[in-house]
């Protein structure tokens, strides 16, 4: 037992040195980049009138801005601000960028945990009832609505959807402007149905073809049979023993495309208006924001490295044999 | 000291009597009624001090929670506003205000000189980084002898100085205000007062009942921020979003149907195919006039804008506009253009480099894509460069381009739109990449007189030789359009779709 808990401390121990690599590799490549790029937060925020800034004036910026010193003296500020829990302040908003993130983070969340229960709803029974005879029409018929949900683009499903409601209905939710779940619940839930259903529609796709594929596999192992043989009934076997095996893949995919959707559902909070974490990324960059998008994007990536880790935690109690690796 | 009004501020004034519904009036609005008009922006302002806006969004929102001492009358000519038109001295150098009577801020306190001159010497302090600068560029002192009057005095005289004073960075802030709170609570003496932000998402404002012009007609207005144009178009459609403007022509058509009215304005802003003569491949006029022979401005029009503009020339201020049609080449002319190649010792054409941008407005890379074809007509090789925002400007501001397509701003002062790019010593003379001493001459003429005939010819003449020498290609001022739901009323669309008269609008 003593042994079996040092290798599992070992094994924590190098999670976690992994994800500290992989969170400084993350953050040093977002500050070069940004700086990379052509134009600064003074052409970014006064356009061409930057031009006609005085010489004392722009300095005046560049220093208000924090962008007159080194870049090694610019990460390692950033960097000691981050260590110490102040992830650095957006000048155009006034704000600090963890209340930001506060705001934003939790409407992303929810976007992220809907549209995965869409994309679980639809591809779960589609790769089951695809994989219950392969080869057939329901097969193929699953197959092909797959594939065109996965080639229509969300931006262009997500407006064409939209204005289709808008026009027809008169039924537009995201134009009332934002209110959290807290807030109003019920306007909450309606402005979240639009971007939810078009993310979950392009998930369904990897979750379908994912659970048809393990289901296929698991169900001509040898144990199947075995319960077959035995006299197990067909529900029960397709459940129990089929379904729950196959299962473990589909939770790696759909751990992924959880990741995915945190680091800001980012086209479909454009389209829809809500303000998650997606937005406040590109409204960084547009603005030249370093501060902002390299702490956004570094949050993303923390999540990103913990949804991994959960991800983990959930095969040991789907698979009972990961349990005892 | 005699002093004597001048005669543009006498047709300024007639101007304003005859429509009788320019600023300074006291009329009430139509209806003063409940209500929060909601009015779509498709970005959250960034700068919330007046003197540094830039951006769209920004203006629109901090022209109703401030007032500016003159305002703008139809023909975007400056008008009474916080204070009369100005008094001006004989020899052009000092410029008197009188300021209304009982103005106060939304908090209740007095608007007096001081706080005039408290925003003016703001505005002229490097370390506020103001982007109003330059046009208190002139400007020696203010003073403020008494509560009601505010006297400037400038180094030479300046007739295009009273322009600057209209727009929204020239706002007149409380003396007593610290800045670094002003950014977070603007406070000014608009017709709305500001009452609560949420970031990326919207501003709420509320009626200032004790506006110096009349009361507004909505209880409440709402800045909502909705990215993306085509949602806005859903919003308009529902009618959760009441009013905004839109420039890309294609999403005011499908827009404008139904309950939603869509109505065009003019805009002083003008699309331009910048050349540099400054660089190797342009230096000889002849090839420049040759571009501006083989460009057909209306097919530029027609093909990228929809037919949504109007052809060109250099000068788009009401009172100045530069006839379109005076230039060597009024329309396409391409046996001219290729006479002009001859001359330029490349009869079979050159390469060019055309700088464009995807990221900053609707048309740039049609308009690109529309001159590359009609030079190629006659042998000209436009190689495009399409680049990001950043980048573009980037290089715009640093001259390093050979050509570029642009929309630059426009002003009610021609001195204003053309002094910066076309005298040696503009701000943006390397951008424009051409100067000689005759302009300079004609614009040191420009700003000495304040009657606006003898200006009038002056620009007329600077108009001559920027386009006799094919400096650059004017294209067309754009439309802007002005979209709205039908239960509002009483709002008047304004030249760039300003929302200087928003508060006449109500509900219902």
């Amino acid at each position: 037992m003593g042994r079996l808990r040092a290798v599992l401390g070992h094994t924590a121990v190098r999670r976690l040195g992994e994800a500290l690599v992989t969170l400084v590799g993350v953050s040093l490549l977002t500050f070069v980049v940004l700086r990379v790029v052509p134009g600064d937060q003074i052409t970014a925020s006064y356009g061409i009138a930057a031009g006609e800034l005085s010489p004392e004036q722009i300095a005046s910026l560049r220093e208000y801005y924090g962008i007159d010193q080194p870049w090694p003296v610019q990460y390692l500020g950033w960097l000691g601000g981050v260590v110490t829990g102040n992830l650095g302040v957006s000048t155009t908003s006034g704000l600090s960028v963890a209340a930001l993130t506060a705001q934003a983070l939790p409407n992303t969340v929810e976007l992220a945990v809907l549209a995965i229960l869409v994309g679980l709803a639809l591809g779960v029974p589609g790769g089951m009832l695809a994989a219950s005879r392969p080869g057939a029409a329901r097969d193929g018929g699953t197959q092909v609505a797959s594939l065109l949900s996965l080639s229509v683009p969300s931006f262009l499903l997500a407006t064409a959807v939209a204005t289709f409601l808008a026009n027809q209905l008169g039924w537009y939710p995201n134009g009332e402007g934002y209110r959290t779940l807290a807030e109003d619940p019920w306007l909450n839930l309606q402005q979240m149905v639009l971007p939810a259903a078009v993310l979950g529609i392009s998930i369904a796709s990897p979750v379908l073809q994912t659970t048809r594929t393990a289901i296929l596999g698991v169900r001509a192992e040898d144990f199947v049979r075995t319960a077959q043989a035995k006299g197990v009934p067909p529900g029960r076997l397709q459940v129990r023993h089929v379904l729950r095996n196959a299962l473990i893949p589909v939770v790696t995919m759909t751990g992924l495309q959880f990741g995915f959707l945190l680091s800001g559902a980012l086209v479909a909070e454009q389209i829809f208006a809500i303000p998650g974490i997606g937005r406040q990324t590109l409204l960084g960059l547009q603005q030249k924001e370093y501060a902002v998008v390299q702490s956004t994007v570094l949050v993303i990536a923390a999540m990103f490295v913990l949804v991994n880790l959960l991800t983990d935690v959930l095969y040991r109690v789907v698979d009972p044999r990961v349990r005892l690796r | 000291m005699t002093l004597r009004r001048s005669t543009a501020v006498l047709a300024a004034a007639a101007a304003l009597a005859l429509t009788a519904c320019g600023g300074g009036g006291e009329e009430p609005a139509a209806s003063p009624g409940e209500g929060t008009i909601v009015v779509g922006i498709t970005a959250d302002p960034t700068q919330m001090l007046p003197w540094t806006v830039t951006s769209k969004q920004a203006i629109q929102v901090l022209s109703q929670v401030y007032s500016t001492l003159l305002d703008t009358g139809e023909s975007s000519e400056p008008v009474a506003g916080l204070a009369d038109l100005p008094e001006v001295s004989d020899d052009g150098l000092t410029y008197t205000f009188t300021l209304s009577e009982g103005v106060t801020f939304t908090d209740g306190s007095t608007l007096d000189s001081e706080d005039v001159k408290y925003t003016f010497d703001t505005i002229m302090d490097p370390d506020s980084k103001a982007s109003s600068a330059s046009y208190f560029g002139s400007v020696k002192s203010v003073e403020a002898p008494d509560p009601r009057t505010v006297v400037v005095t400038l180094e030479h005289p300046d007739a295009s100085f009273p322009s600057g004073l209209t727009g929204v960075n020239t706002g007149i802030v409380p003396s007593d205000a610290d800045p670094a709170t002003l950014e977070k609570t603007p406070l000014g003496s608009g017709p709305y007062a500001w009452e609560k932000r949420t970031p990326n998402q919207s501003i709420t404002l509320a009626r200032n009942d004790s506006y110096f012009k009349g009361t507004p007609g909505a209880a409440h207005l709402e800045f909502r921020v909705i990215p993306d144009e085509q949602s806005m178009v859903s919003a308009l459609r529902t009618g959760s979003v009441n009013l905004t403007v839109f420039d890309n022509p294609v999403t005011a058509k499908t827009a404008g149907t139904g309950s939603v009215t869509s109505t065009p304005v003019d805009s002083l802003s003008y699309h331009v195919l910048q050349l540099r003569a400054a660089s190797p491949v342009l230096s000889d006029v002849n090839s420049r006039l040759a571009i501006q022979c083989a460009v057909s401005r209306q097919d530029v029009v027609d093909s990228a804008a929809l037919g949504a503009g109007e052809v060109t020339g250099p000068v788009t201020s009401p009172e100045y506009r530069s006839d379109p049609a005076a230039q060597p080449c009024p329309e396409q002319d391409l046996d001219r253009a290729r006479e002009y190649l001859a001359k330029a010792g490349t009869p079979d054409g050159f390469t060019l480099k055309l700088m464009t941008s995807q990221g900053l407005y609707s048309t740039a890379v049609d308009e690109a894509q529309a001159i590359q074809a009609q030079l190629g007509k006659v042998g000209i090789d436009v190689q495009l460069e399409s680049l990001d925002s950043g980048d573009y400007v980037d290089r715009w501001l640093a001259g390093d381009f050979e050509a570029a397509i642009a929309l630059n701003g426009g002003s009610s002062d021609p001195n204003t739109m053309y002094a910066r790019y076309f005298t040696s010593d503009g701000s943006f003379n390397t951008v424009a990449g051409y100067s000689s001493k005759s302009l300079d001459t004609l614009f040191a003429q420009g700003i000495a007189t304040t009657d606006t005939d003898e200006r009038a010819e002056v620009y007329s003449e600077i108009s001559a030789e920027l386009v006799d020498n094919a400096v650059w290609v004017w294209l067309f001022t754009p439309k802007l359009f002005v979209v709205h739901t039908s239960s509002m009323s009483g709002l008047e669309a304004r030249t760039d779709g300003s929302y200087s008269e928003l508060w006449k609008a109500s509900l219902g």
